[in-house]
């Protein structure tokens, strides 16, 4: 279902280059995703002063269409637009319409007719955000919210944000992904930005149940082993571990999965002094992360959610400028004709 | 071909139109603004004439620009800077090229954005004509009357010189 390479490159990208949608991290090069990095920092500053808006997207609607719940993602992309000065729409469409029968296109159809500019799109399935994209009117720009175990590209590019500030750099690091990146979108996201970015190396940690069979392929080192993985690094990324995969037989047991595969004081003091510790949220203290660490002087956990907002207003405000300065075009090109 | 003036001279004369209008309106402790990039350059070595201490604000207008809807992001924005409260604050606003008047008001918008300033006085290095908006500056280095098809744009920092440029207009 999920289109990839050129297709989707055509799809994000206007013909100069500029992100119109943001779906994937595949097809956008290190010069865009540093474009999205500074244009982040910014927004930061923007998140320190008394009136924290810009007018950049004053009069635009944006509609939170979120199939699959998720608090803390929908919350931060409603600050970000509301600090963009757009109007957010949250619709949760586990309770809305679609349990009447309303199909996906008709939902959408119905949105574009209240006269939406841009849709978060969080769905269990992956492609969704693709398939949107491609019915979509043209001039309505679509995020990617996390979809299926497919893509979470705000959430790599906050963590990118994350890394660069407390790094100043990504030649040179070494990364480490612990946890279920099988089931991981966060994780696929990750490895493609980082790599792209340039860090020296990007490790996968877990065991072979918890991985993809095509880890390989995706130009990581994997590691079985935890206290051997946690060497030198400068980074150590931890994952959420859904209780769910307990059940699915995957795992012996959640204390058995912490006692190799959770990050405690003892394990951190393996990699470099200052390797910083992140985590996407939300943490299951005990399961993935000793509570000493996800407090201690090395997360930077608390950074990454504030991190989010900022990139969030960057690709809002990127792909919407994206759809507009499409349309102008179109518009010139048909008076010119 | 229209000959450029000499930096050093206009910021002689922007300094002098500074004193005067600080001392006619009873202000002693301004806090100066430039906008990137140009207006920014100027700031600092006006700044540093006054002998004034507040450090230096830094405008990126990006985010208030009314032509995001035309042409989007500016991708190399840049976070602005204000270490100081606007709050009640008298303010120099340093730009370099004046024209039609649409970056002032992008800045005057973002000032407010910070808090309500007491004054805000208005310097730019070269005043173009061609206003769009009713917006005059209190004080203009030197003004200049180009054809459509010459624009100008100040090269830094270190030296600063006025660059003519065609349009191709």
């Amino acid at each position: 279902m999920t289109a990839q390479g050129p297709v989707t490159k055509s799809l994000q990208l206007t013909e100069e280059g500029q992100l119109r949608h943001f779906l994937t991290l595949d097809g956008l090069d290190r010069a865009l995703l540093t474009d999205i990095l500074d244009t982040a920092d910014s927004f930061i500053e923007v998140g320190e002063r008394s009136i924290k808006k810009v007018p950049l997207l004053r009069g635009r609607t944006v509609v939170n269409l979120f199939f699959e719940s998720s608090t803390r993602t929908r919350s931060t992309f409603e600050l970000a637009a509301k600090r963009l000065s757009a109007d957010v729409l949250n619709l949760d469409i586990n309770t809305s319409a679609t349990s009447k029968g309303e199909s996906l296109s008709d939902t959408l159809l119905n949105l574009e007719a209240m006269a939406s500019d841009m849709f978060i799109v969080r769905h269990s399935q992956s492609g969704a955000p693709h398939f949107i994209a491609e019915s979509v009117t043209p001039g309505v720009a679509i995020i990617n919210a996390g979809d299926g175990r497919h893509a979470h590209p705000t959430q790599a590019m906050l963590d990118m944000l994350t890394i660069r500030q407390h790094k100043g750099r990504f030649e040179g690091l070494k990364v480490a992904i612990v946890g279920d990146v099988l089931h991981s979108r966060v994780a696929r996201s990750q490895i493609r930005a980082l790599q792209e970015l340039g860090v020296s190396e990007v490790r996968v940690i877990a065991p072979a149940t918890l991985l993809p069979s095509d880890v390989e392929s995706l130009g990581c080192k994997v590691e079985y082993d935890m206290t051997r993985g946690m060497k030198d690094l400068d980074v150590v990324i931890m994952l959420r571990l859904q209780k769910e995969r307990m059940e699915g037989a995957l795992l012996p047991s959640e204390r058995e999965f912490y006692r190799l595969y959770g990050l405690n004081r003892e394990k951190l003091a393996l990699a470099d002094p200052e390797c910083i510790v992140m985590h996407p949220g939300p943490i299951n203290r005990g399961v993935e992360i000793e509570s000493a660490v996800a407090d201690g002087p090395q997360s930077v956990i608390l950074d990454q959610v504030t991190n989010g907002i900022a990139i969030r207003m960057a690709v809002m405000s990127m792909a919407m400028g994206g759809q507009m300065a499409d349309r102008n075009r179109q518009l010139a090109e048909r008076k010119s004709q | 071909m229209t000959q450029m003036p000499e930096v050093e001279q206009l910021l002689d004369r922007m300094e002098q139109g500074l004193r005067d209008i600080l001392e006619q309106r009873g202000i002693s402790d301004p806090a100066v603004i430039g906008i990137r990039t140009g207006g920014v350059w100027l700031a600092e070595r006006l700044s540093q004439r006054l002998g004034l201490s507040t450090p230096l604000g830094e405008l990126d207008i990006s985010f208030y620009r009314d032509d995001f809807s035309r042409i989007g992001l500016n991708p190399r924005v840049k976070p602005s800077s204000l270490p100081f409260d606007t709050e009640g604050r008298d303010i120099v606003l340093i730009d370099d090229v004046l024209m039609s008047g649409r970056t002032i008001r992008a800045a005057m918008n973002e000032i407010f954005d910070y808090g309500r300033p007491g004054s805000i006085i208005l310097a730019t290095l070269v005043d173009l004509g061609a206003r769009e908006l009713p917006i005059q500056p209190d004080i203009a280095g030197q003004v200049l009357s180009l054809p459509s098809s010459q624009r100008v744009k100040l090269r830094g920092p270190e030296p600063l010189r006025i660059e003519l440029r065609e349009t191709g207009e």
